[in-house]
């Protein structure tokens, strides 16, 4: 993955750290005319509003204990010259929509476009929060990792190797310390990439299911890509209409999931492929 | 990845509608198992934690977990769990009390006993009418300058130290203390979370009672949550412990008895917490409790500077804001109705007298249940309202500047001097500690319960139920109180 590095010899400044940090702005509360919305999500707990804090300047509370934030906080920043709103979201362990925030994390993600989301996970916790993440990667494809609480695994003594992560995932995976403003100019460019359509992410998706249920799934994201062209989860929709969800059935009948297609860009021949090396 | 996207770019549309998509679902959905959606959870479990096992390693073993586990085995115990908890909030209101008294004072000096004879004779200067000087200077100034000197001091050491506890991660630690105790009254272990909110603020409390699943929990949760003692209602217990528990004891112990009164009353709306939860899950609010995981995060080392720093911004001068905000109108209100007169008597003295019978009854006055009244929209202001109104009602105000001032109170001895000619006793002083935890949230957290719930009959339930319990507790211990105390 270094040989694309050194095709982006001229892109070398925005890889640079000092650079990024220099450019970021914070907007605080100022969101207008936002050229990219992105989204934070995670599991309760693991620094998602440290990081919103730290990009947008903001001072939502942060405490050390699970759903302290439990509706969407709004806020804005200016970096490398495009304008971002970033909306941090409800902690959840899962996108099954089972409780309220859980829903108000879903239903943004699924309809609220965001054109990246960031899925802060915790670096000691690896297992539970890839779960989320996982569940995130069915959802949209435009998805950064922030492997937050690096100092703590340190701490812990684990090593987690930010790389093969992002291998295994298909998404960048950007290690970072967001309470002590590790990692977050290396975000700031991973988000930026894959924004403006420079990364390109191939997510992993879940294939191990059982045949009756792989046949039953690929009629219906056959319909669905009749009905809605190029929408970019079908399969998810398809398990979402099987297990009888309620919210996403409207969705589908009102259209609400077609307004997913617009706007999503078409990969394109000279997009740069995934760059999964942020950081160092 | 799905099927391909360039492919399907050029199906046509035609035939295919929504139900149709529907009506297939529904048809495939009896072609497979019902536990797909099992299968398939476990298959995204096993997924995250085979890349979770490729990706981490162990080199180093962690010290730091053992420690952690050590800490939470001392702190979670059964037999020191509870009265580590006690000691620890007693710790941090000795150290508010302590600390804030002598800042309080030179507030008070500033502002009060300097700054607003320095206003009134400003604006007399100007020649403004009286009524205008009044209504300004008196009514306004000067209770959003009582409210500033005897609040902001508590709030400014209170709110760090509360922080400091929080992200070091001793909160949840709390919550699962009390977690069993909730459970055996039937309501959501989770209700111990939006319960730590509340002693911040009650409409917060509402709110994150969102965390819980279970509607019927959720709306116990939201009902109790007012019993956890708010930001606006600090100050007054800490105030009324002060003066008349505090100097019950000897002057080297004083702070420690008050801290001691005010963790007992906290105690108790813990307690009463779980004594409401328990009736309403047995009587109208009927089920099982639902079971759930609670995570205990790791211990963190607070960041200090920078804790102080956001819990200064974030709590004390937002709510400090809320307070003067809700003040400047407040004092207006006080300083008409103080004269304003029907008949003879001000407003504001025909509505003590009125009231006066009941507040005797249970142990308080006619002043008391007038502030309470007009403090509806924010508890902060109740102190000062108390203390205004006493000021008129027990003609004092000849030595100040008028009726509806709120006066010199640069030392603790002088509030307490204008609540003993307002004819207080250690039992009102108990009484009204008491009615402060017990009484109808504020007009915001009324709203947000409305909002939450989405339903008048819950709102109305949660709005007055606690005034109702309040005037029964209050009744109880006077009449107790003097069958004793001859």
């Amino acid at each position: 993955m270094t040989e694309q590095k050194s095709i982006r010899a001229h892109a070398a400044c925005e890889t640079c750290p000092v650079h990024n940090a220099g450019n970021l702005l914070r907007l605080g509360v100022d969101m207008s005319d936002w050229d990219y919305v992105v989204a934070l999500a995670g599991n309760p707990n693991v620094g998602k509003s440290t990081v919103f804090n730290a990009l947008t300047g903001l001072r939502q509370h942060t405490g050390n204990w699970p759903g302290k934030t439990v509706t969407r906080a709004e806020g804005g920043f200016e970096y490398d010259s495009h304008r971002y709103k970033l909306v941090d979201l409800p902690g959840t362990y899962s996108l099954l929509a089972s409780s309220p925030d859980e829903e108000v994390a879903r239903d943004f993600i699924l309809f609220g476009q965001p054109d990246v989301t960031i899925v802060v996970v915790d670096a000691t916790q690896l297992e539970r929060n890839l779960n989320l993440a996982l569940q995130v990667l069915e959802i949209t494809d435009r998805v950064v990792v922030c492997l937050n609480l690096m100092d703590e695994a340190r701490r812990h003594g684990l090593e987690v190797d930010h790389r093969a992560l992002a291998r295994r995932l298909g998404v960048p995976v950007v290690p970072a310390a967001a309470r002590y403003r590790e990692g977050l100019p290396e975000l700031l460019a991973a988000v930026a990439d894959v924004a403006t359509g420079r990364t390109v992410c191939k997510p992993r998706r879940l294939s191990n299911e059982p045949p009756a249920l792989k046949h039953a799934v690929s009629t219906l994201v056959r319909q669905i890509h009749t009905l809605y062209p190029g929408l970019p989860n079908a399969r998810w929709v398809a398990l979402r209409l099987l297990d009888g969800d309620e919210s996403i059935a409207a969705a589908l009948r009102n259209g609400g999931l077609g307004d997913l297609t617009r706007g999503e860009p078409v990969p394109v021949e000279t997009a740069h492929p995934v760059e999964l090396e942020m950081a160092r | 990845m799905t099927a391909s996207t360039a492919e399907t770019m050029h199906t046509s549309t035609d035939g295919v509608q929504p139900d149709d998509i529907l009506a297939t679902a529904q048809a495939l959905r009896w072609q497979i198992s019902g536990d797909f959606h099992e299968k398939i959870v476990e298959a995204a479990y096993a997924e995250a934690a085979a890349i979770a096992d490729s990706v981490v390693t162990r080199p180093g073993a962690s010290p730091r977990l053992a420690l952690d586990r050590t800490i939470d085995r001392i702190v979670t115990s059964r037999r020191w769990g509870f009265p580590l908890m006690i000691l620890l909030f007693t710790l941090v209101f000795w150290i508010t009390i302590a600390g804030s008294n002598y800042p309080s004072q030179w507030l008070a000096a500033i502002l009060v006993d300097w700054g607003h004879p320095a206003l009134k004779q400003l604006v007399d200067g100007i020649g403004l009418p009286w009524q205008l000087s009044g209504l300004l200077v008196d009514g306004m100034y000067l209770t959003t300058a009582w409210v500033v000197s005897v609040m902001l001091p508590p709030m400014a050491i209170f709110f760090p130290l509360f922080t400091l506890l929080e992200d070091a991660g001793y909160l949840p630690r709390v919550a699962f203390n009390l977690d069993n105790l909730f459970r055996k009254s039937g309501a959501h272990g989770k209700q111990s979370l939006s319960m730590m909110m509340g002693f911040g603020c009650n409409a917060a409390g509402v709110v994150a009672t969102r965390i819980i699943d279970s509607p019927r929990e959720r709306i116990i949760a939201m009902i109790t949550n007012n019993f956890a003692l708010c930001n606006g209602r600090w100050p007054t217990q800490i105030l009324i412990a002060t003066l008349f528990i505090g100097a019950l004891a000897p002057a080297h112990l004083a702070g420690l008895v008050s801290a001691t009164a005010v963790v007992g009353v906290t105690m108790l709306g813990i307690l009463l917490t779980f004594l409401v939860s328990a009736g309403l899950s047995r009587t109208v609010l009927k089920g099982e409790a639902s079971a759930y995981s609670l995570e205990l995060p790791p211990y963190r080392p607070p960041r200090i500077l920078q804790t102080i720093y956001t819990s200064i911004i974030d709590r004390t001068l937002y709510v400090l804001w809320r307070a003067i905000v809700f003040a400047l109108p407040a004092g207006a209100v006080i300083w008409l109705i103080a004269n304003i007169h029907i008949g003879g008597p001000s407003i504001a003295e025909h509505l003590i007298g009125f009231l006066n019978p009941v507040g005797l009854l249970i142990g308080l006055n006619g002043v008391i249940l007038v502030a309470y009244i007009v403090a509806i929209p924010a508890n902060e202001i109740v102190l000062p309202t108390i203390l205004m109104l006493t000021v008129l009602s027990t003609g004092m105000h000849e030595a100040g500047a008028g009726a509806g001032v709120i006066f010199e109170l640069a030392s603790q001895n002088a509030t307490y001097s204008i609540l003993q000619a307002g004819g207080w006793t250690l039992l009102t002083g108990i009484n009204l500690m008491l009615f402060s935890l017990i009484h109808n949230p504020c007009s915001t957290t009324i709203y947000t319960i409305y909002r939450e719930s989405g339903s008048a009959k819950w709102t109305a339930v949660a709005a007055l139920l606690p005034v109702v319990m309040g005037l029964l507790v209050t009744f109880v211990v006077a009449q107790v109180w003097r069958l004793f105390a001859v």
